[in-house]
């Protein structure tokens, strides 16, 4: 009994560590003072203000088209690399995926570094499509990590199968590889998402002085002060996705009910 | 062609062979993504190499890596060296027994586990960080209890403390998903072996499981170590203007426009992240990376 109250208290201990600083910004988000040193009072004007400042949503929505664009493609890129991947030979296989740890294990500051290099290398404007470009690259191993295991599980011989039965190979792709492999896609879309979104270091590095991400937006900002605004945005961010989870969550465990009973 | 010879020989009829040649030239699903590596990351890094080796007038030189010596530089290498081991081996210390535990608890799945570690990542990491100056200033949260408790006030922010704490807080999770991947597939079988043969609950530890997750353990080291020692973010936020790591050292080298410079030392920074790289290599041969997540 103690031994699993201490347990207990061990784990809340640490995510007690974890979510406190946010906790501290969601306060933030309502203090009426514009300092975050002291407490003004409960407001919900920052949330109000939010949708007005233009420099803040034009960051947001960079920041989200950056995101959700670059974890798209590098869920393609990824999903069919690991295919191919899966079947190759030993010694190619683990040269790429050498290469594929690479941006994970190298320093984000050295990696940044090294892509504004080759941007400027080419003549290449730094701006949107020159982050795009870096956050595909820093994207696509965390999504061939999600999807390999998933493939490493998968019966070779159903693939076979189902071209025996007459499916081409795409469309047994379509109906017996990809529902197979798809919760292991499907994570690495999201972890390359949440990597894009909280990235700072690369897109500091790679992004020129003409557009902000959120990240960068707040960087400038670390010296004279966040803006209150941008504390009701990242509350707003949190919450959505927190709820979303808890949604995605229930429903998985109301699925698996009637199974059970069967 | 080799493979392909083989696979027609062992096949009946000639249409089944035809799609065996299908299963086998997924190949070139690998071919965009070969590319885009080679570009975005073989290519850049031998141009950091070449900028870190040449000067303005793209001669070759060592001037930009022996710039390391300079005792600015060298303090800023030697105090980010001192501070990622601390928060290295605290995240160790942190996440061990927490990956223990939640092993033990069997929750439904490990996604949700998973989930609760990355969540964090939704609030900006630089503002989660800029949070940790509301907790630790002179009038922050942590010396407002304090006061409560009438205990005297704790200078912690704008100190290597502070610098080594947002290191851990920003890093902890690196170190505890890999360690817990390694121990839910530890086999149950060996331990309870191990138990049936005697061995108590030290001995089961010492010999068994920290050995099996020795892999889990130098990915997580890794993991936060080569992040804390390069991070030019936190120092500036934790550490005000004053401590200055290797890490602010290059940055500012790059916004002042010295990229030979700035690639000079970013080769040095590359020795000690190689050097972490080849020692991981070295234990994660079997699993190929796919322990990390």
């Amino acid at each position: 009994m103690v031994k699993k109250f201490v347990e207990r208290s061990y784990i809340a201990l640490i995510l007690i560590f974890l979510y406190a600083p946010i906790g501290i910004l969601i306060v933030l988000s309502f203090n009426a003072s514009k300092s975050r040193a002291k407490w003004g009072g409960f407001t919900f004007h920052w949330y109000q203000e939010l949708f007005h400042n233009e420099a803040i949503m034009s960051a947001l929505t960079t920041t989200l088209i950056i995101a959700l664009s670059s974890a798209f493609i590098a869920t393609v890129l990824g999903t069919a690399a690991a295919i191919a991947m899966n079947g190759m030979n030993k010694t190619p296989r683990t040269i790429l995926m050498s290469i594929t740890n690479i941006p994970m294990l190298n320093a984000d500051i050295v990696t940044g570094i090294s892509l504004m290099l080759v941007f400027v290398a080419l003549k290449f404007t730094l701006g949107f499509t020159s982050v795009l470009l870096s956050h595909i690259t820093f994207n696509i191993p965390y999504v061939i990590l999600s999807v390999m295991p998933k493939l490493r599980q998968l019966n070779p011989h159903t693939f076979e199968a189902a071209q025996d039965l007459g499916a081409s190979p795409l469309y047994a792709f379509f109906k017996v590889i990809l529902p197979d492999i798809f919760p292991g896609v499907l994570s690495g879309f999201f972890l390359a998402f949440t990597m894009s979104l909280d990235d700072f270091v690369i897109t500091h590095f790679t992004k020129g002085p003409e557009i902000n991400t959120l990240s960068t937006k707040i960087y400038t900002e670390v010296r004279k002060g966040i803006k209150p605004e941008i504390y009701a945005l990242s509350t707003i961010m949190f919450i959505t996705v927190l709820l979303l989870l808890v949604l995605i969550n229930r429903r998985g465990t109301e699925k698996k009910v009637p199974l059970r009973k069967v | 062609m080799n493979v392909l010879n083989k696979l027609t020989r062992h096949t009946e009829n000639s249409e089944r062979s035809l799609q065996n040649t299908h299963v086998n030239n997924v190949k070139w699903l690998s071919f965009p993504y070969i590319i885009w590596m080679s570009g975005f990351i073989l290519v850049p890094l031998v141009l950091i190499i070449f900028y870190g080796l040449t000067n303005k007038e793209n001669g070759f030189t060592f001037d930009n890596i022996t710039l390391i010596s300079d005792p600015i530089n060298r303090q800023a290498l030697f105090l980010a060296l001192k501070l990622s081991l601390f928060s290295t081996a605290i995240c160790l210390l942190l996440a061990y027994p927490l990956a223990i535990i939640l092993n033990k608890t069997k929750m439904k799945s490990n996604s949700f586990i998973v989930l609760i570690l990355i969540l964090p990542m939704w609030m900006n990491f630089l503002l989660r960080t800029i949070a940790w100056q509301n907790i630790l200033e002179k009038k922050g949260v942590i010396n407002n209890i304090l006061a409560f408790f009438h205990l005297p006030a704790l200078n912690i922010i704008n100190t290597p403390t502070a610098i080594i704490l947002g290191m851990v807080y920003n890093f902890l999770p690196f170190m505890v998903l890999p360690i817990y991947n390694v121990l839910i597939k530890i086999d149950k079988d060996v331990v309870n072996a191990a138990r049936d043969l005697g061995a108590n609950n030290r001995q089961t530890f010492m010999k068994i499981i920290f050995p099996l997750s020795l892999p889990g353990v130098i990915s997580g080291i890794t993991m936060v170590f080569v992040p804390s020692l390069t991070t030019f973010v936190i120092s500036t936020i934790l550490g005000g203007s004053k401590i200055i790591l290797i890490g602010n050292v290059i940055e500012q080298q790059f916004r002042l426009g010295n990229w030979h410079t700035g690639s000079g030392l970013s080769l040095v920074l590359m020795i000690f992240i190689l050097f972490s790289m080849a020692i991981l290599s070295k234990y994660d041969k079997e699993s190929e990376g796919s322990n990390l997540w």
